[in-house]
């Protein structure tokens, strides 16, 4: 038997059923290393050892009335932008340091429902917009196989606290890349299901239209299990879809032989670093070894993704985050002079550099007489970027590329440059304006650091993703490489 | 397309932030770089393409207009009400508007 951290959800769930170790050992053991390993990865904002402890103790009990809930005592993170009741929800900013939600998010009840034991909310760059982690108002999360790199970004909390077994799974969630670049950068597993498959209720917004959760694991069939559990309708938000919602697990092992899977041109441009695009070629020889047929196809409005997402995110965050005025919650300044003085200085004060800037971004697209330029023009080439994947979809089913343009780089190498930055998601940007689903999983190391191999599915093929993750797995080993840390 | 520290004070009026004369050219210079990377978008043909607000084309789904009075409503607004600066008996509290 491995460590105890080292467990997937699978085994955890065998092990407590066997009656091997009890939750409340593993929720010690676990916790013992959150204390042991935060204090130089940064990944957690809370750690909630007395709820963790609670949780456990019942868990114990449902195990012992012979109860089946999939995660039951399993030990889980959730990224710091999900509303907890009773449990600051931060969302990286000094803005929300002192907010406690009066509600459970719909993913943070269906976890509990199905058992999970939380034990901390982790880190994330500020109201989730950053590519690095470097804007949390809490400090910068370090990548675990380097701690002068980044974790990626927003969700590098999750990334790094799933990558250091400091839980066995997290949840994060996608805009422009943010479960999957860090799940890239970390070396583990992390999905960004279809636009609409997971309940938005009690995720602060950034970007309404693109932002969606996902489960960040170490395994495909981890992120399947957390799938059975987070997917679904939810009447408390507006943008979810009713479709029904298949058993993620039971196709795992299906046979991909004759599946096609495309190879767009775009994603491997003299923007790819020579190493990346190496270990990603060698990915693509195992999926064809294991009987994928690879077709080379072209997404020729991809490169747009960039500079659209730059109009429709921060004009979108520009709109959500106007909620915070220093009235109803959230930070307010001390002593306002007037009503005018309260908003400016609270906003003003409460928001970082770059969250600033893309709200004065987004204001700027939105306003008089800059609309049809920015905004609306933006939305129109959203349409172009998605075509191209309709029609690409008309041909193969499953389209494959590298999930980020180079290995975690050091802090500090992009902070003066925003639009570097950004380019650090040029192959996950698409995904979101078009809404479909991708995987990022462990593919292979350069220089010591792990490198994602990216998988794009139609609408609603999460399946199908984490069908081939998984057979892709079982002939690798990658994602059980694990970052060395006393 | 150029911004000017003009504009951007403009904007930054009308997103109720305030921008130090200290850092002014700064963050200018920044946003041009952002919006010049913008800019790209605007070579390509979009006449007659529809713009897109959802990737699925959906319309929001909107719960029945009715009214719902809680069990408990004041215990409901303070619970809500728990979260804001500064409150008092269910009013949020700001400072003075008219003399």
């Amino acid at each position: 038997m491995k460590n105890l951290h080292q467990l997937t959800i699978k085994q955890i769930r065998q092990g407590l059923v066997s009656r091997e170790f009890s939750v409340k050992e593993i929720t010690e053991h676990f916790l013992r290393r959150i204390n042991n390993l935060n204090p130089d990865l940064n990944s957690f904002i809370k750690i909630d050892e007395d709820g963790a402890l609670e949780a456990a103790k019942k868990a114990d009990n449902d195990i012992k009335k012979e109860r089946k809930n999939s995660l039951l005592g399993v030990p889980i993170a959730h990224k710091d932008i999900f509303c907890t009741k009773g449990i600051k929800t931060t969302c990286g900013s000094k803005m929300l340091s002192n907010f406690e939600s009066p509600y459970d998010a719909t993913v943070v009840s269906r976890m509990k429902k199905a058992g999970a034991i939380m034990l901390g909310k982790t880190n994330m760059d500020e109201f989730a917009m950053g590519s690095s982690n470097e804007t949390s108002f809490f400090g910068s999360v370090k990548n675990p196989w380097d701690l002068d790199k980044v974790p990626g970004g927003s969700s590098g909390g999750s990334a790094a606290a799933v990558a250091a077994c400091m839980v066995t799974a997290a949840t994060g969630t996608d805009t422009g890349g943010s479960i999957r670049q860090p799940a890239a950068l970390c070396g583990i597993t992390g999905l960004k299901p279809t636009y609409g498959r997971i309940s938005r209720f009690g995720m602060i917004a950034f970007a309404s239209s693109l932002d969606q959760a996902g489960p960040m694991t170490r395994t495909a069939e981890d992120a399947a299990i957390l799938m059975n559990v987070m997917a679904g309708f939810d009447s408390k938000d507006s943008t979810s879809i009713k479709n029904s919602v298949p058993d993620y697990t039971l196709n795992l092992d299906k046979d991909i032989s004759n599946l096609k899977i495309g190879i767009p041109k775009e994603y491997f441009d003299e923007r790819l670093d020579s190493n990346t695009s190496k270990v990603i070629n060698d990915s693509l020889k195992q999926l064809e070894k294991l009987g994928a047929k690879l077709v080379d196809i072209s997404l020729p409005n991809s490169p747009l993704s960039v500079p659209v997402y730059y109009v429709i995110a921060p004009a979108e965050a520009s709109s959500n985050l106007s909620r915070f005025d220093g009235v109803r919650f959230g930070y307010r300044c001390n002593n306002p002079k007037d009503l005018e003085d309260l908003y400016i200085r609270s906003r003003s004060e409460g928001f970082g550099e770059e969250v600033k800037r893309r709200i004065l971004v987004g204001t700027y697209a939105l306003s008089a007489g800059y609309y049809d330029a920015y905004y609306r023009k933006a939305q129109q080439v959203r349409r172009l970027i998605k075509q191209d994947f309709v029609d690409a979809f008309k041909k193969v089913d499953l389209i494959a590329g590298p999930t980020a343009p180079s290995i975690a780089f050091n802090f500090g190498d992009k902070t003066t440059d925003p639009v570097s930055m950004y380019l650090e998601d040029i192959y996950t940007i698409a995904v979101n304006l078009a809404g479909l689903p991708a995987i990022s999983i462990p593919s292979g190391v350069t220089k010591k650091m792990p490198i994602g191999l990216q998988l794009i599915g139609n609408y609603f093929c999460e399946e199908k993703i984490l069908n081939v993750a998984h057979q892709f797995q079982k002939e690798t080993d990658w994602h059980t490489k694990l970052p060395s840390l006393n | 397309m150029s911004i000017d520290s003009n504009e951007i004070i403009k904007t930054a009026k009308l997103a109720k932030l305030s921008i130090e004369d200290s850092n002014k050219d700064e963050i200018t210079h920044r946003i041009a770089a952002i919006l010049d990377l913008v800019g790209q978008m605007q070579n390509i043909d979009t006449d007659n393409v529809e713009p897109m607000a959802n990737s699925h084309d959906a319309y929001q789904i909107l719960r029945d207009d009715e009214v719902f009075i809680p069990e408990n409503p004041i215990r409901e607004r303070d619970q809500i009400q728990s979260c804001a600066p500064s409150v008092d008996e269910g009013l949020y509290l700001v400072p003075k508007v008219i003399d």
